[in-house]
């Protein structure tokens, strides 16, 4: 149930949002250039130790294990948080949301008209978002539900196993297409810009350095593509892990009409679930176990997140507004169940209404 | 080229460290290792003024390989993490030495302005110091040498730091060979507040007293007018000239000089409107096109002067409408910050331009 706020409510809480937003931006200087700096230089001595490792065949898992760690910091701490612009302030052209092209076969022109304009401009509202279920998945009650459905745990299955490319295809809209809302001709430039990604990133990583180790190419073409594995299987789990636990609500598109500032981060709030974990934890994910916190300030360099979650938190239990968090065990079985449940027709059971003395602020 | 540029060029590693690029591993092991980005290293730094609180320093820098070489009277955007700030600032300098090749040294010459992070860092740099470069730029350029032979006289006509771009050139036709028998008479005139302000005295006496055809003028407090235009280079309308200096003095000959042809110009800087002014003009530079400020968003103008620039969310959170702001002031209307850094990415969704103000859109 989500809670109800007045207008002016609403408008306060927005208020408290940006006066926060403006703190972080004030502060922001050398201590956040220097962090990401680091990530980029450990993710770049991870990369060259893993291909370096590939060399010496009994180290091979440690070799998959670095190049995994590596692959999965550029995507997330570096390529995801840079493609938002948190460090476009720097000047620095190798950390410009405007030329950053990430190590993944989605163009990152591409993702950042999905990613950054509609995920994060229509988060969690049916029909707008397209991140709920990425088009394959029924991920909410709301969702018509239809024999193809039952498949809902094989499709999430395949689509953790295949992430990046699902990521990359997801533009293209092909339930719009078979469905008939969209042209096929629409999507001739994205083909261009997704094949000439994959070309460079299967040329790279199953061709060229496989082939510079010579006899052991089928050793290091396997390590490659377990790293890849390995960071679809992690980056998947994460992102589920920010919007479709128990807790996060979606919106209808009335909701949403004519929305303010104040709502805007209300929805946010509430459309979005955290994972709480130690401080390595969270630099693997990009700091997105703070889902709350980005989506309320996805601009704002990810190391913030940690740093604010405790006043977010609280501004939020003022409110009266539920501040979805756990830990990733415990996310992870939410989202499953989910995806299990809602491959079968039938809706959830409607929730006790919760006693309006634990909200005073919710009308 | 060296087999080890050319590997650093090659397709084959550009494909084994793509996406990120042969540089962001090289610079790592060595700043000044590179394959297609240019930067440089600070091998002298000379002191060429005292004037209190505004010093003039020349320094020699040795580009990387990448460097493609300049054309003399072309500038270059320098740019540098100033330490105790994690923004890396990008100024533009004119280069005062001869035109160069591919790879070789150049100099710059600056003066550090009371207010100017950049050019009172530059000026107090210690040699080993690596700047950020772009390639030259710039169409302000001479393109007469003396394989060119003709019978026009020259005059650059310069005041304060406007110097630089002439003295490229002065230099560039007395390295080439330019002489006496040239028979095209070089008329250098320039003008600074005081005798300690300006800076080449030296070369520039030098060249005055040698038989070379050039003849040079100082001017030292005075300001420039038609008078002293016509007395320094009587049929000045009729020169090809090179102009560059402070605005006011620019547009000053700009009027002596009226519809003629001759006349070529450099503009350091556009004049800024105080803040919180919606005045000026914003000029849409790749689609050549300007409209009077009106203070609203320069997505919001852009459209309406018939632009189709891309943009998201128009709330300033999916960064789609990033465009590159290269002259003037603008105020981010969410948080108030005003920047006024030359080339700056800018999301034109939630900027406002204060000022005259340039968008490459």
């Amino acid at each position: 149930m989500k809670p109800h706020l007045t207008p002016e409510q609403l408008e306060a809480f927005g208020e408290e949002m940006d006066a926060l937003r403006r703190r972080v931006l004030a502060d922001l200087g050398e201590d956040d250039a220097a962090y990401i700096r680091g990530v980029v230089k450990r993710q770049q001595q991870m990369e060259v130790l893993g291909r370096a490792l590939f060399y010496l065949p009994p180290a091979w898992p440690l070799a998959v294990v670095a190049l995994s760690v590596s692959k999965i910091l550029e995507n997330m701490e570096i390529g995801h948080n840079v493609m938002h612009g948190q460090y476009d302030w720097m000047g620095d052209p190798h950390l410009s949301s405007r030329v950053y092209e990430w190590d993944n076969v989605c163009p990152s022109e591409q993702w950042k008209y999905s990613h950054n304009y509609v995920h994060h401009t229509f988060t969690n509202i049916l029909g707008k978002d397209r991140d709920i279920g990425y088009g394959i998945l029924r991920m909410d009650d709301d969702q018509p539900w239809h024999p193809y459905y039952l498949g809902n745990p094989v499709y999430a299955f395949l689509l953790m196993v295949f992430f990046e490319w699902g990521v990359a295809m997801h533009d293209l809209e092909v339930e719009n297409i078979v469905n008939g809302t969209r042209r096929l001709e629409e999507n001739r430039a994205l083909h261009a810009g997704i094949m000439r990604k994959v070309r460079r990133q299967a040329l790279k990583d199953y061709v060229l350095f496989p082939a510079l180790t010579g006899p052991l190419f089928p050793l290091t073409f396997l390590g490659n593509a377990t790293a890849n594995l390995v960071r679809n299987v992690w980056a998947f789990n994460i992102i589920f892990c920010g919007h479709f636990p128990a807790g996060a609500e979606t919106f209808t598109q009335e909701e949403c009409e004519d929305e303010t500032r104040g709502h805007w981060y209300y929805r946010q709030v509430l459309g979005s679930a955290n994972i709480s974990g130690g401080p390595l934890f969270h630099v693997m994910s990009g700091n997105l176990s703070h889902q709350v916190e980005h989506h309320l300030f996805p601009d704002l360099p990810a190391r913030r997140y940690p740093m604010i979650a405790g006043e977010v938190r609280e501004i939020c239990e003022r409110y009266g507004l539920d501040y979805t968090t756990g830990p990733l065990r415990r996310q992870l079985a939410s989202v499953a169940r989910k995806i299990c449940r809602l491959a079968l027709p039938g809706r959830r059971a409607p929730q006790p209404a919760e006693p309006a003395a634990d909200h005073p602020l919710a009308a | 080229m060296s087999t080890l540029t050319r590997i650093a060029r090659s397709r084959t590693l550009a494909a084994l460290t793509s996406p990120h690029g042969v540089d962001h591993y090289l610079s790592r092991v060595n700043p000044m290792w590179a394959a297609r980005e240019v930067r440089a290293r600070v091998v002298d730094v000379r002191r060429e003024s005292d004037t209190p609180g505004a010093p003039v320093a020349t320094l020699t820098l040795q580009p990387t390989a990448t460097w493609r070489g300049h054309r003399a009277g072309q500038h270059v955007q320098v740019g540098l993490d100033l330490p105790g700030s994690a923004r890396r600032t990008t100024r533009c300098f004119t280069i005062s030495s001869a035109a160069s090749g591919p790879g070789e040294p150049i100099t710059l010459t600056v003066r550090a302005h009371a207010d100017g992070q950049v050019s009172r860092h530059l000026v107090a740099a210690q040699p080993g110091l690596v700047l950020h470069l772009s390639q030259a730029q710039g169409d302000f350029t001479l393109p007469v040498s003396p394989a060119t032979p003709g019978i026009d006289p020259l005059l650059f006509v310069t005041g304060g730091s406007g110097i630089t771009p002439a003295m490229s050139m002065l230099r560039t036709l007395l390295r080439d060979g330019y002489d006496g028998r040239a028979g095209r008479p070089v008329t250098f005139l320039h003008y600074s507040r005081s005798a300690e302000d300006q800076v080449f005295a030296d070369e520039l006496a030098a060249i005055d007293a040698a038989d070379n055809d050039v003849t040079v003028h100082l001017r030292h407090g005075t300001r420039v007018s038609e008078l002293e235009l016509r007395r320094f280079a009587p049929r000045f309308r009729d020169t090809d000239t090179w102009l560059c200096g402070p605005a006011a003095m620019m547009d000053v000959v700009r009027e002596a000089y009226g519809e003629s042809p001759r006349l070529r110009t450099e503009r350091f800087k556009a004049p800024t409107a105080p803040s919180g002014t919606a005045e000026g003009a914003l000029t849409f530079a790749a689609t050549d096109r300007s409209v009077p400020n009106d203070g609203t968003s320069v997505l919001e103008q852009a459209e309406r002067a018939g632009l189709r620039p891309e943009f998201g969310c128009r709330m300033g959170i999916c960064f789609t409408c990033t465009a590159r702001k290269t002259e003037g002031t603008v105020r981010n209307v969410l948080s108030g910050a005003e920047s006024s850094l030359p080339d700056e990415d800018i999301q034109i969704c939630v900027s406002a331009p204060v000022g005259d103000c340039v968008v490459d859109l």
